[in-house]
């Protein structure tokens, strides 16, 4: 327990060390730590960004879809009108090609009509005829009857 | 030498001293010297007679190994460092580094590049050589006895030569930095304007004589005080070791029970050292 040159030696020590440290062993620890420090701030702000953005896309994506509803339920709204507007033109066109197909239908029930007429006429003229010529039994000036008859026919 | 109980708690607490011992001293061994000669001291009386130039081997070798030990594992961490996760050593090194760092920034608040690494230094230094406390008093000692060595004092901190270089270092800077930062009127004024102070000029003048002594007891008393109170603090704790393996195979509970306290001797005594460190270097950055 003497006080001796020891004092001296672990003074030089002391001083070596300390200067060791603060050269080669502080620096590059301390950096470490504040580069680490940087770091995590910044990954704490790109994190913050990120949230920010995330929240900023969600309220888009909200408006976009209402936006989406809207036009989709127009287009169906127009689909509908389109789909009624189609059934009426069909009705329609259902409409005139039946009432053509009367009117075709009738003329040509009136043209039959016309031709049968005709034809029973020229039948019933010489029917008559005939008739006639058995009625009287004799032979009779068929120009001048069948004039007769012609009148009759044409009074059908 | 450790035949008896005061003998074997002497051997323990002297330390390897190497130094010069005049002409015509007679040694332990009874030989006589008849010229001066540098040796190794077999005796404590022999120790104290080398004088102040002798010096202490083993403290000094123990003390360097060390801090070499500290300077070299915190530089290879340092070296590896990475700003990514860290390894586990990296993890407890960058513990270290951030608690000393902080304590320096809630005591110290100049600017001085030097008082972070230097109680970074102070703190591990001191808590590896208390560290050495927990070591059993006989391993070493009985080692370095084995192979011829009549002395080892295993934990450089219960040496005073040791605590008090530190704590008179740590003044020397205080000083050094006290001229640096206020210069030598600065230095007086901190020490003969307080604590008793006057508007007065005649007053002034008249308690700086009062306020000098009061203030330079107090400053002389901050590294005596800083070294002596971790020297005592260790080797009261060595002492305790000492007393506890005399016992006998009843140590073995009591050693570790007193081990276990020791842990929380050693970490608190190189926290003081450290913290009173940078508060006194804080002190002389600092205006009243």
């Amino acid at each position: 327990m003497n006080i001796n040159a020891t004092i001296l030696g672990q003074t030089i020590a002391f001083a070596f060390f300390v200067w060791f440290c603060m050269k080669f062993v502080w620096p590059p620890l301390i950096g470490v730590l504040s580069e680490r420090q940087k770091k995590i701030a910044d990954g704490l702000a790109a994190a913050d960004r990120a949230n920010k953005s995330l929240e900023e896309a969600q309220a888009k994506i909200a408006q976009e879809l209402v936006e989406v509803k809207l036009q989709a339920q127009e287009i169906i709204e127009q689909a509908n009108r389109r789909a009624a507007a189609i059934v009426e033109e069909a009705k329609d066109d259902a409409r005139t090609e039946g009432d053509r197909l009367i009117a075709a239908a009738q003329a040509e029930i009136a043209q039959q009509l016309g031709r049968a007429r005709s034809a029973l006429r020229a039948q019933v003229a010489s029917i008559a005829v005939a008739g006639a010529s058995k009625i009287i039994n004799k032979n009779l000036d068929e120009a001048a009857n069948s004039e007769l008859v012609d009148q009759l026919v044409a009074e059908l | 030498m450790a035949g008896t109980a005061s003998g074997y708690i002497k051997h323990h607490l002297q330390n390897l001293t190497y130094g010069q011992l005049p002409a015509g001293y007679e040694r332990a061994d009874g030989s006589v010297l008849d010229s001066p000669a540098w040796t190794f001291a077999g005796s404590v009386r022999e120790a104290a007679d080398m004088g102040f130039w002798a010096i202490h081997v083993d403290s000094m070798f123990w003390s360097l190994l060390l801090g070499f030990l500290f300077v070299g594992l915190f530089r290879f961490v340092g070296k590896r460092a990475t700003s990514g996760a860290p390894g586990a050593l990296q993890n407890v090194i960058e513990i270290l580094v951030e608690f000393v760092d902080n304590s320096v920034k809630d005591g110290f608040h100049g600017r001085n590049p030097v008082i972070a690494p230097l109680a970074l230094t102070v703190f591990c230094w001191i808590f590896l050589m208390n560290l050495m406390d927990l070591i059993p008093v006989d391993w070493i000692p009985g080692l370095a006895t084995l192979i011829g060595i009549p002395y080892m004092k295993v934990v450089p901190s219960t040496d005073p030569n040791i605590t008090m270089s530190m704590s008179l270092s740590v003044f020397m800077m205080m000083i050094f930095y006290w001229i640096k930062v206020k210069g030598i009127g600065g230095l007086f004024g901190d020490l003969a304007l307080h604590p008793f102070s006057s508007k007065n000029l005649f007053f002034k003048v008249l308690l700086m004589p009062v306020n000098l002594l009061l203030e330079t007891v107090s400053l002389i008393a901050k590294p005596i005080s800083l070294g002596l109170r971790l020297f005592g603090n260790m080797y009261a704790g060595e002492l305790i070791f000492i007393l506890i393996a005399m016992i006998g195979y009843a140590q073995l509970p009591l050693h570790f029970g007193w081990a276990v306290l020791h842990i929380l001797v050693i970490t608190l005594q190189a926290y003081i050292f450290m913290t009173l460190t940078i508060v006194y270097l804080g002190m002389v950055h600092e205006d009243h």
